[in-house]
């Protein structure tokens, strides 16, 4: 259970596609800094091209964002952190 | 302010629905119903009603169409019917931004306010300080009649409870050429004629309510026309978009420019011209000279600071140079400028030289109309490479330091020493006044309205720092990238 807690076993992933960064995905680069550390060292940062979740007129709910296998839509950093809080206390 | 806010999000939203109508060819069947969509009854609204929140909308959708709300004269026309004569346009016009009257919420007349912390004490040195004798004690507090307080500020420094505040002017604050102010209404209005389109307002008004007056319309109807139409971009956008310049070189292409042309060339054009003035001048005996590249600096000198105009640079932007070059080899051609600035669609109308205008997020809508995913698009191959220095020019300080290097190349005995103006505000204002009387401390003056540079322009989408860091880091890779396939030199 201790090694589970420590590992980088919280996966966010970033749309950074066309849609999601003109809604701002870029902010949201900066979770590292506000995340303390002990939490920071457990989540795995990275960026991808479009999820494909913004097709259709649904661009109004860019940013997208995942937490392993959550989904959070006009994500903000509050938003995601709290995710990352919730999951990291499971 | 945070880029990022309700007021962005709604800003962008509209643009992606104007631009994707647009490109469809429905907008005077669809856009009326934009304001029903974005507001639609079941929601709560964000001001007093849906109504008024749909009104705004529909102001904000008239200046995206390319509208001057200012000249509105009949309430009742529709969206469509603006859609239609803007479709109609054959020339876009000053001035770039417009005030949405519905939706600035008129902020408080003056800036002092009494809060309940006041105990109506005896010694009322509020009262007793102020000039205007403009504060009454009215049920054991003190009140501050708008009509008489100039905002002097004295009765906040005297109080001992500190119970008054300072209630800002968002706009007005950050304007730094006190050139937006209340109408007799209260609503704010812009005074054109010294206005220097530094855009700092925009970003600043928590309603939303200044906004660029957008060319959108003219862009995807360039697109769509038969004409080439040619991208002139800024080096700042290789900072703006996801994926790496060549991806979004190839993106402009999918979006239908005929060619993509970095404007990082105009600046190397810039820098030999302008090394070449600075050494003119300092043989001349002229003890400093200005930049020239930043046109809200170069508009706000012209109307605020005439005594500094002998100084600045004679020297061309590099929009102005890229645009020369790319006339020159098509001249059929319809030029589109694309960058973080808004000074620069005053500059584009007042040269003559350049056909639009697109920032940031507006490029960002169009493609996000068609669906183009810049970090899906492959690579385009580019074979002209601008220095490194003229990609490195929208981050500050670097300008003045290209023209140094170029000084000491021509002219190996002249001691270049720059003086970096870091973003125009109130402050340094004043210093560019000062600086014909006192001589700043260097002989080659660089100014940037924006601080940081254009990188933090006011239509950015991405933060400034990690903007600058993505530039710098494309520039190493750029130039490693020219040095791996440039062709073997063969000495004859
Ligand atoms: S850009 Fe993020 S889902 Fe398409």
């Amino acid at each position: 259970m201790e090694l589970l807690k420590n590992a980088r076993n919280i996966h966010v992933v970033i749309c950074s596609g066309t849609t999601c960064y003109l809604m701002g995905a870029s902010e949201l680069f900066g979770i590292e800094k506000v995340l303390e550390e002990s939490l920071a060292s457990r989540i795995n940062l990275e960026g991808s091209p479009c999820m494909n979740l913004c097709k259709g007129g649904s661009y109004g709910k860019a940013p997208f964002v995942k937490v392993n296998d959550t989904l959070i839509s006009t994500a903000t950093i509050p938003k995601v952190v709290e995710e990352i809080r919730r999951q990291a206390s499971l | 302010m945070l880029y990022n806010n309700t007021a962005t999000h709604i800003r962008r939203e509209l643009l992606v629905k104007v631009a994707s109508m647009a490109f469809r060819g429905t907008l005077t069947k669809e856009i009326d119903r934009i304001p029903f969509e974005m507001i639609p009854k079941e929601k709560p609204s964000i001001r007093c009603c849906i109504h008024h929140d749909r009104v705004v909308i529909k102001y904000r959708l008239m200046a995206m169409l390319g509208f001057a709300l200012e000249k509105e004269s009949d309430e009742l026309r529709p969206l469509s019917s603006y859609a239609e004569e803007a479709l109609d346009r054959v020339q876009v016009e000053d001035p770039v931004l417009t005030v949405i009257d519905e939706a600035c919420s008129a902020c408080v007349q003056s800036h002092y306010f009494v809060t309940n912390a006041c105990r109506g004490c005896v010694a009322r040195p509020c009262v007793w300080n102020c000039p205007k004798k403009a504060i009454q004690m009215i049920h054991g507090q003190a009140r501050i009649d708008a009509s008489l307080c100039v905002n002097c500020g004295l009765c906040q420094k005297v109080c001992p409870y500190h119970a008054i505040v300072k209630v800002p002017i968002p706009c007005e604050e950050a304007c730094p050429v006190g050139a937006i102010s209340k109408s007799p209404q209260g609503k704010e209005q812009i005074d054109f004629s010294q206005c220097i389109y530094c855009g700092k307002c925009m970003n600043e008004c928590p309603f939303g309510a200044i906004v660029e007056r957008s060319q959108i319309l003219d862009v995807i109807r360039a697109l769509q026309s038969n004409k080439p139409v040619i991208a002139l971009v800024a080096p700042a956008m290789v900072g703006q978009f996801p994926g790496e310049y060549p991806q979004l070189v190839s993106a402009l292409r999918a979006l239908g420019f005929h060619q993509v042309y970095e404007v990082a060339h105009g600046a190397d054009e810039t820098i030999v011209r302008e090394a070449k003035e600075l050494v003119e001048r300092i043989h001349s005996g002229e003890t400093f000279m200005t930049t020239s590249c930043c046109p809200a600096y170069t508009r706000c000198v012209g109307i605020h600071v005439p005594e500094l105009k002998p100084y600045i640079s004679t020297t061309k932007s590099p929009m102005l140079y890229a645009a020369e070059k790319a006339r020159q080899e098509n001249s059929e051609s319809l030029l589109v400028f694309i960058g973080p600035c808004v000074a620069k669609k005053g500059e584009a109308l007042q040269s003559g030289m350049v056909d639009y205008v697109l920032n940031t997020e507006e490029l960002g809508a169009l493609l996000v109309a068609k669906e183009i995913d810049i970090p899906h698009c492959e690579p385009a191959l580019i074979l002209n490479t601008p220095s490194a220095c003229a990609r490195a020019f929208p981050i500050v300080g670097n300008v003045s330091q290209a023209v140094g290097k170029k000084v000491r190349e021509l002219a190996a005995e002249l001691e270049v020493k720059p003086f970096v103006v870091d973003g125009m505000d109130r402050q340094n204002i004043k210093l560019l006044r000062q600086m014909v009387k006192t001589k700043p401390e260097g002989n080659l003056v660089e100014v940037m309205a924006c601080q940081g540079g254009c990188v933090a322009g006011p239509a950015v989408i991405n933060k400034p720092v990690a903007a600058a860091k993505k530039i710098e880091d494309w520039i190493r890779k750029g130039t490693l990238q020219i040095k791996e396939t440039e062709p073997v030199k063969v000495h004859s």
